[in-house]
């Protein structure tokens, strides 16, 4: 056997499905992927040579050309941009050996990355060494998995987040499993559907319904899909899920595949998130052994540095071992979903709600929340506030409450703007602090929740700086497929350029509406269709932003 | 006979068949949506968005080129929303790629007064021409990434996979493998992706030589 052959040995009965895994190991051994290496896995895989470069290409975390064997990554995102990042990626670039000293050996190149998921540990940044990822915490010190900060009002999903275990044994069994096997799946799907649960992946979408709808369809074999790509700026609320409580999201997963009828799932987690695979490996097979998951094969794929695969479609792609094209929909992924049989695509906290309204019913999970947004929120709060980290609390509380939960703001500062949803969301202002934060009322207020992110900026802070960020990175993660959004999101970035240095040229801000409500309205998938949403919100609010000098 | 229905575009009423397209239908019946990257020889990704439409009901435009037909369909193919989609999107167009020899998407232009020159100080997608094969020339400077070259190359004819893509987003552009020449790809030179190509970016040898006022046969 070849060397890659030996290499890719375990992902060769996957066909092109095993495109990216077998270019992940190949890398993970030398660093990057000569022509060679890839010729060599495009025979073994009969994948068109010109597609696996395509396929590399398409990915942050893939490389063709060669480079050291070690990275690390600086996040230079909003949050941790508050928090010197830029200085630190300019001093780092500088000087490698500063992040490193403690860990002498072979060099390493400094690279900046968008938002790495750890905003409650800003500055962050990530030490990626093959398959060994480690985080460099803000205070020098090395961790395998990242700590939490984790409060709220409720516990009701984060019950075992922050304890330090996360075996089976300290899970206590899946008791919510054994309840739904004395339900048909058809009860299963109307215990949910009568929950009120929705998606927390961002589109809200009922959970009950696109069970439902997978279940109905037609076609085998069918599939559960957890997306665990979690790239939203801002966002690292299902890092806490995976890493403090494995169990209860494999358990939700369980739960799924049996409503539906799959027989296989995926764990699509994110690339930067290496360092949670060994938990939920081991978590993974804990349950195989105790016979949890029997009938129900998961496997866990990682993403490879593309925020466009944590859209559905394109994450389906992404497994299938193609470069992370969104689809055109319909077909929904309920009938048409991974290779394009019936699927059902669940973020980890929507998952994470199931077990508990399976065990304890509908109506004890309706106790928390409002009639249209039911049961509680993880709201992933960072920026300028005391203490950032991860809050659980019901739907309705206001964002007032949840700033005062977090500590209030740092440093007596007090807030100018707190962005919604993300980088795909939009700007609230202190106006809107007694809003309560339901879907509806937020909707109300042409405001999202997204997934949740909370970012706070302080009066200090310079607005223009955070839109450029977050220009920066839709045009860095724009995947090219629709013009709206191919040209789109460079466009408003450079204008975004002008914004922040203060060069502005006459026009900019009419340029700037009509390349943000054509990526709104026209562009192919939700990406392009929320790449504006902040910039407009933002000329909204604060007109006088946008009026050259 | 397949299923009949009417629905309407424009305040019109029209008659569709089950499965057509709303692009097809509204051909059919002599109004104009315009499209970029839709060949009928090449399976429609809607990529360009050129062909988006208003639909009553929907929240955002809509793709007529993918979207298929349905009865009692509310369609308006001029509306302002449509207007500044398809304006802004020529114009984004004409500061990227060099759209000196696509006729069509001039007068696509004109039509829709957008002005080329709408985005001062965009970076064009610049790419030297890349000139490996006695057959084309390939200028990506003018590519607007259709995708019709890669297709055709691929699934939707030739069965060839020569060519793909590199990068991503706005630099997304079309490569072979580790950006070979073409020669030493599995490019059989059918000519397939010069015929489908609008820009010229994709050029028969002869005629890029005449361009460049050189006279493209050795004398004897
Ligand atoms: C650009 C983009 C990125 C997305 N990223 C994520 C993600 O990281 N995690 C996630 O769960 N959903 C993400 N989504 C939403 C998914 O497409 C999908 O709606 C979700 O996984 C469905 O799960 P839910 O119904 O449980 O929310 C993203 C959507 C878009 C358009
Ligand atoms: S909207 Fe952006 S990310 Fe989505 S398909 Fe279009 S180019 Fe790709
Ligand atoms: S080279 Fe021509 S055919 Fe190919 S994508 Fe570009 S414009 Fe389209």
């Amino acid at each position: 056997m070849s060397d890659i052959a030996s290499l890719i040995h375990p992902y060769l009965s996957h066909g092109r499905s095993g495109l990216l895994p077998a270019l992940q190991a190949v890398q993970a051994e030398y660093g990057w992927i000569s022509q060679e290496q890839a010729a060599e896995i495009a025979r073994l895989l009969h994948v068109p040579l010109a597609e696996v470069h395509g396929v590399i290409e398409f990915y942050d975390l893939l490389h063709n050309k060669p480079r050291k064997k070690r990275t690390l990554h600086v996040c230079t995102d909003a949050a941790c941009s508050l928090r010197g990042a830029d200085q630190r990626l300019r001093d780092l670039s500088a000087d490698p050996t500063l992040a490193v000293k403690t860990d002498p050996g072979e060099e390493l190149q400094v690279e900046p990355s968008p938002c790495l998921g750890l905003c409650d540990h800003a500055p962050a940044m990530v030490l990626e060494n093959g398959w060994e990822w480690r985080i460099l915490g803000s205070n020098g010190e090395w961790m395998d998995r990242p700590l939490s900060l984790v409060g709220g009002t409720v516990r009701r999903i984060t019950v075992r987040c922050g304890n330090g275990r996360t075996s089976l044994s300290a899970y206590g069994g899946y008791r919510a499993w054994n309840r739904a096997q004395q339900l048909s799946p058809q009860q299963v799907i109307d215990e949910v559907k009568a929950s009120g649960l929705f998606g927390r992946g961002g589109a809200a979408f009922p959970t009950g319904l696109k069970w439902e709808s997978a279940a109905r369809a037609e076609g085998w074999p069918k599939y559960v899909v957890c997306n665990a790509d979690e790239s939203e700026p801002g966002t690292f609320k299902d890092r806490l899920l995976l890493a403090d409580d494995p169990h209860l999201v494999l358990e939700g997963m369980r739960i799924a595949a049996y409503a539906v009828g799959a027989s296989k799932g995926y764990i699509y987690l994110r690339g930067e998130y290496a360092y949670l695979r060994p938990i939920l490996e081991q978590a993974l097979r804990e349950a195989q052994e105790a016979g949890l998951l029997d009938g129900f094969e998961v496997e866990i794929r990682m993403g490879a540095g593309a925020y466009i695969c944590g859209e559905e479609t394109a994450l389906f792609e992404s497994i299938e071992g193609k470069r992370g094209f969104p689809r055109i929909k319909p077909p929904f992924p309920t009938t048409h979903g991974l290779f394009n049989k019936p699927t059902v695509i669940n973020n980890v906290e929507t998952l994470a709600n199931v077990p508990f309204i399976i065990e304890h019913g509908a109506a004890a999970y309706r106790e928390l929340g409002s009639e249209k947004s039911p049961g509680s929120k993880l709201f992933c709060l960072s920026g300028d506030v005391a203490q950032p980290g991860i809050y659980e609390a019901p739907f309705g509380i206001t964002l007032k409450e949840l700033l005062e939960m977090a500590g209030g703001m740092a440093e007596g500062g007090s807030p100018q703007a707190i962005l919604l949803g993300g980088a795909a969301g939009a700007f609230a202002t202190p106006r809107h602090l007694d809003i309560r934060l339901t879907y509806e009322d937020l909707r109300q207020a042409s405001l999202t929740l997204g997934s949740g992110v909370v970012m706070v900026f302080d009066q200090r802070r310079d607005l223009r700086q955070v839109l450029l960020k977050i220009g920066r990175f839709f045009a860095h993660e724009s995947c090219g497929k629709c013009y709206p959004c191919q040209m789109g999101t460079r466009r408003q970035a450079e204008i975004l350029e002008r914004l922040a240095s203060g060069r502005l040229l006459p026009g900019d801000r009419e340029r700037l509406e009509d390349v943000g409500w054509t990526m709104s309205d026209a562009s192919l998938c939700g990406l392009g269709q929320t790449a504006a949403m902040a910039v407009l919100s933002a000329i909204k609010e604060w007109p006088e932003l946008f009026t050259p000098s | 006979m397949s299923e009949t229905f009417t629905l309407s575009i424009n305040g019109i009423q029209v008659t569709a068949r089950k499965g057509q397209t709303l692009l097809e239908v509204a051909r059919k019946h002599g109004i104009d949506i315009p499209t970029i990257c839709y060949h009928p020889a090449t399976q429609s990704n809607g990529l360009c968005r050129m062909c988006v439409v208003e639909v009553e009901g929907m929240r955002l435009l809509q793709p007529a080129c993918v979207v298929p037909a349905q009865a009692e369909m509310k369609v308006r193919t001029d509306s302002p929303r449509v207007h500044r989609a398809r304006k802004t999107i020529l114009e984004m167009l004409a500061s990227t790629a060099d759209l000196s020899e696509a006729p069509e998407i001039q007068r696509m232009m004109q039509a829709y007064q957008a002005d080329p020159s709408r985005f001062p100080e965009a970076e064009p997608r610049h790419i030297p021409p890349i000139d490996d094969n006695p057959m084309y020339v390939r200028e990506y400077s003018k590519c607007i990434l259709c995708w019709r070259c890669v297709q055709i190359c691929a699934e939707d004819a030739q069965y060839t996979y020569a060519i793909n893509f590199s990068g991503r987003g706005y630099h997304t552009r079309i490569d072979t493998f580790y950006g070979l020449p073409m020669t030493a790809t599995t490019c059989v030179f059918c000519g397939q992706c010069v015929g489908v190509c609008p820009t010229d970016a994709l050029e028969p040898k002869s005629e890029y030589l005449l361009e460049q006022g050189k006279y493209p046969f050795p004398f004897r």
